[in-house]
């Protein structure tokens, strides 16, 4: 018996240990809503009116957070309740029980969107290029330079004509002291006119795709965290790759156009020189371009798109804004974005506007014009406004998309998964069936099959579940649909190790060993033979764990924990079990 | 406390101390398998390569006619959409719908349960990330159908996505295999720095293929062949029978699919591993009955000891797998359409793997027997 303590004590300890951690996955977690959070929430934006409703079910101690949000959706109603709703069960405190470690759910199981994009980092440095051209042009203007052509090849180069040697030499001087960053790749003469192609060196590109990476990011996050979404998991991944996933989410296509939008806003003046129709027809003015204007009608769904020839060069663009607003026309009720410009935009924009009053100015968002007044007179103080016809989701997402800032490069979508919540609940349900039906099964057979040593075989099996979801919750692993295909198939191939024994010791029985040699005998022979067999299982759960992504990761965690759960249970949790009856009593057979 | 008693009588069965003489001396086990049962499974072996090589060959015909594995979208790029209508539908009024967005050359088929209404459209483009696109999809299908419906689950992979999970999955599949082999002929035959020395040469080999640019699958199946090398000429024979043995079962079950032409997905490729694994485990209980029948009977033929390590573990083998079988059917069965293929490529997996761990893995050590005679 002495020996045997140590083993007890730490069974014993192994089970105590699971249910407690299984704990505060099966108890539901408790909501308040303290003063603290409501202060919180109000700092968050959310109007005073829904503070003042709130109040009502504060200091209330709510049994589960389903039961708080019943209440909430009782109180809160309109347009943007969705949207409030979510802030608000982001501050309410939650109380959960000790160890606070709760199984997570992945997006397949609790529905949620799961997004991978690129920073098409090439644009960042294509942008970089266009400004030093147009930085440079200005300046050759100014130090009386001659040249017949300046522009952007290749994506990320700059080609400058310069005629005349006289005019080449100082262009040179003008390089070497005004533009030293730049990497000069190639010079041509033709006719006595030299062509110089210049780039940006590999570092100081590698650094501009680099910020931009982390820009995006950053930005995302702000963007998200401002949409209101509980628990997003926004990273990096790889050079110019981000991760974003997003539980639980209802409007996946909203989250999708806000997260996707560059929201790069630009002032523009329009080209009022040239006809609009005859740019169209092929005959572009130099430094012009054409944008549209698009509108949808609300009642037909029709959408015009309206050309203009605007200005290529950018006068101000949102980079100087401080705060963007969603407001409501007191005229015709039309919901519209105010822009409010720092000291130096607000500046920038009085000039812009005192300079060229009774033209037209154009405000383009992402290559799209939204509006084109025409200058009345000089706008001081710093606010604009941006109209054009919105519904106040759209105009509140641009707010928003304008607030976080632009992105530093357009992103696009590589891959996106969205799992809706009715799906999710239903793999849920119908993974719980499956498991409990072959769980029913496994345990019949194996009572059938090895009568008494057969519910010992069970109790370890159902052990063998507690310990896997125990572990689940302890490790903050995340549950998935293959994850719990993985215990499903750990309940059929957990009940190998014992089988392995059962039938040795069987075998042992037969030689005409005594009960307690034979099972003695049975252990001793089947453990290596099990160690062996589960480490190859083992080894391919983890190859799995490293290549794997999301759901399938889970898969693996389930597989591994199911390997290890039953190793300790056939080993060392049955062995005593039969050593307990064994050593009291003397035993002439075994019900095996 | 009288309670506990009668449990542990039950379970122990008579006791000396309860005084009664139990009525039979021995209480027959329940037994689908006789101990004393005697199939000669190595001496048919040849018929079962026969039959192995058949279903692989089928495989092989099977891969070139459809030309290579149906790749889903995890691995092609492309565009899953889960619908769910609230009455019936009719897949050509879906059709119709879809054409008036664009997605006019997508594939539909009816999914999971008759009465669940649930569909999947499958495209080649990445269309669901244009602004806007799921409410002018869930329109057009609407009106077309005249049902309300909802969009339950929309997967979008990229091309290049795809193109990395591929790599991906064909690194995994290699390196399962690598590491398990490592770890059999280090652990069966003692000869750990051997099979050390196998893993560098083959991850130089994998280096130098690399440097040259070749695709994946070559690669690997390059590697896989180096590897066979290796063993044969190292004579790390059990190293050698596993891995045979576990190339059979992978090599059979993605044929079934080929044939079937279902599609390889990430889950398929987790079953794919799990298979490896599985089959294995069957493998390595016979190889250790073979080790110590080894020793115990070291007067006897080879193959008189291979009959006899798998007749001694068929009883187990059947055993487990019946289990295993029993909860992939109830997964096959209750589990919803997502996971469906995954226990389909299991329960094939098990079926082939028990197969091969008893007519293939071992019959496998008798070849150096044979070479040695010639």
């Amino acid at each position: 018996m002495k020996n045997l303590s140590w083993k007890v004590v730490m069974v014993i300890a192994v089970i105590v240990a699971a249910f407690i951690y299984l704990i505060p996955t099966v108890v539901p977690e408790r909501v308040k809503l303290s003063d603290q959070a409501l202060s919180n929430i109000r700092k968050d934006g959310l109007p005073n009116t829904i503070i003042n409703q709130l109040s009502s079910l504060k200091d209330i101690q709510y049994s589960s957070a389903k039961d708080f949000e019943r209440n909430l959706s009782s109180l809160l109603q309109g347009d943007q309740a969705e949207q409030y709703k979510s802030t608000i069960l982001q501050h309410a405190e939650k109380q959960t029980v000790w160890p606070h470690k709760k199984i997570n759910l992945g997006l397949d199981l609790q529905g949620g969107m799961h997004l991978v994009l690129e920073v098409e980092t090439i644009k960042a440095v294509e942008s970089n290029i266009e400004r030093i051209g147009q930085e440079m042009r200005s300046l050759l203007k100014k130090e009386r330079i001659r040249q017949t052509g300046l522009d952007r090849i290749e994506g990320t180069k700059l080609a400058v004509r310069i005629p005349d040697e006289n005019n080449l030499k100082k262009f040179d001087d003008f390089l070497d002291t005004k533009f030293k960053g730049l990497r000069i790749l190639s010079r041509s003469s033709q006719e006595g006119v030299t062509t110089v192609v210049m780039d940006l060196p590999d570092t100081e590109t590698d650094q501009i795709k680099e910020l931009a990476t982390r820009q995006a990011l950053e930005t995302i996050r702000n963007r998200i965290d401002q949409f209101g979404v509980t628990e997003p998991d926004i990273r990096r991944q790889g050079e110019n790759r981000i991760l974003i996933q997003l539980p639980g989410i209802q409007d996946t296509q909203r989250a999708k156009d806000l997260i996707g939008k560059t929201a790069l806003l630009e002032f523009k003046l329009l080209d009022e020189t040239y006809d609009v129709n005859a740019a169209l027809k092929g005959s572009l003015p130099r430094g012009s371009e054409i944008l549209y204007q698009v509108t949808e009608d609300p009642e037909t769904n029709r959408i015009t798109r309206t050309p203009y020839l605007i200005k290529k060069r950018t006068m101000l663009t949102g980079a100087h804004l401080t705060d963007a607003r969603v407001q409501i026309d007191s005229q015709y009720g039309d919901p519209y974005v105010s822009l409010s410009f720092d000291t130096k935009g607000g500046r920038i924009f009085a000039k812009i506007t005192g300079d060229n009053v009774k033209k037209r100015l154009a405000i383009v968002l992402d290559d799209r014009i939204y509006s084109a007044p025409v200058i009345q007179e000089k706008i001081t103080g710093g606010q604009a406004r941006i109209t054009g016809s919105f519904t106040t989701e759209e105009a509140n997402d641009l707010a928003i998309a304008l607030r976080a800032g632009a992105l530093p490069a357009p992103v696009i979508y590589l891959e996106e998964r969205t799992v809706g919540p009715s799906l999710g609940a239903d793999s849920i349900r119908k993974g719980l069936i499956s498991m409990i039906i072959g769980g029913i099964l496994v345990v019949l057979f194996m009572m059938v099959y090895y009568k008494g040593a057969g519910i010992i075989a069970n109790t370890a099996l159902i052990l063998n579940i507690i310990l896997i979801a125990a572990g689940l919750a302890g490790f903050q692993a995340t549950l998935t649909l293959p994850g719990i295909a993985g215990i499903i198939l750990t309940i059929g191939m957990a009940v190998d190790a014992n089988v392995l024994i059962f039938e040795r010791i069987r075998e042992e029985m037969t030689l005409g060993k005594t009960p307690r040699a034979a099972v003695e005998a049975g252990y001793d022979r089947a453990t290596l033979t099990i160690l062996d067999a589960n480490v190859t299982t083992l080894i391919a759960a983890l190859v799995l764990f490293q290549f794997g992504t999301g759901p399938i990761k889970g898969f693996a965690v389930t597989l591994s924990l199911g390997v290890i759960a039953s190793l300790f249970t056939s080993l060392i949790l049955t062995r005593l079990i039969f050593n307990y009856f064994l050593m009291n009593r003397k035993v002439k057979r075994l019900s095996i | 406390m009288q309670t506990v008693r009668l449990f542990t009588d039950q379970l122990i069965g008579a006791t000396a101390s309860s005084g009664f003489k139990p009525i039979r001396k021995e209480v027959a086990h329940m037994q689908l398998i006789k101990p004393e049962i005697n199939i000669n499974f190595i001496g048919n072996r040849k018929m079962f390569f026969m039959a192995s090589l058949v279903m692989i060959l089928i495989t092989l015909i099977s891969l070139i006619v459809h030309n290579g594995p149906k790749l889903g979208i995890d691995f092609k790029g492309g565009t899953l959409i889960q619908i769910k209508f609230a009455a019936p539908a009719h897949i050509e009024n879906i059709k119709t719908g879809l054409s008036t967005v664009g997605l006019g050359n997508s594939s539909v088929q009816s999914f999971g349960d008759q009465q669940g209404y649930e569909y999947l459209i499958r495209t080649d483009g990445t269309v669901a990330t244009t602004e806007g696109f799921s409410i002018q999809m869930q329109n057009a299908l609407e009106s077309a159908t005249t049902s309300s419906l909802e969009i339950r689950r929309v997967e979008m992979v990229g091309p290049q996505v795809g193109q990395d999970l591929r790599e991906k999955a064909l690194f995994a599949m290699f390196f399962a295999l690598l590491f398990i082999t490592i770890y059999i002929s280090g652990r069966f035959e003692l000869k750990w720095i051997l099979s050390g020395v196998v893993a560098g040469v083959l991850m130089g080999a994998i280096y130098v293929f690399n440097l040259f640019d070749v695709s994946i699958p070559f690669l690997i199946a390059a590697a896989l062949l180096v590897t066979l090398v290796l063993f044969w000429f190292l004579e790390l024979k059990y190293a050698m029978g596993a891995i045979v043995a576990l190339m059979h079962d992978v090599t059979i079950t993605v044929g079934i699919f080929s044939i079937l032409n279902k599609d390889f997905t990430l889950p398929i490729i987790a079953a794919l591993l799990t298979i490896i694994g599985y089959s294995l485990n069957d493998t390595i209980i016979v190889f250790d009955r073979i080790r110590e029948n080894l020793r115990k009977h070291h007067k006897q033929s080879l193959e008189f000891i291979l009959n006899r390590s798998v007749n001694e573990t068929l009883s187990r083998t059947i055993l487990t797998s019946i289990t295993t079988l029993i909860v992939l059917v109830t997964l096959f069965v209750f589990g919803g359409g997502i996971i469906h293929d995954f226990a389909f490529a299991m329960i094939i997996g098990v079926i082939i793997g028990t197969y091969s761990s008893i007519y293939v893995a071992s019959p496998i050590l008798l070849a150096w027997q044979i070479r040695g005679k010639k």
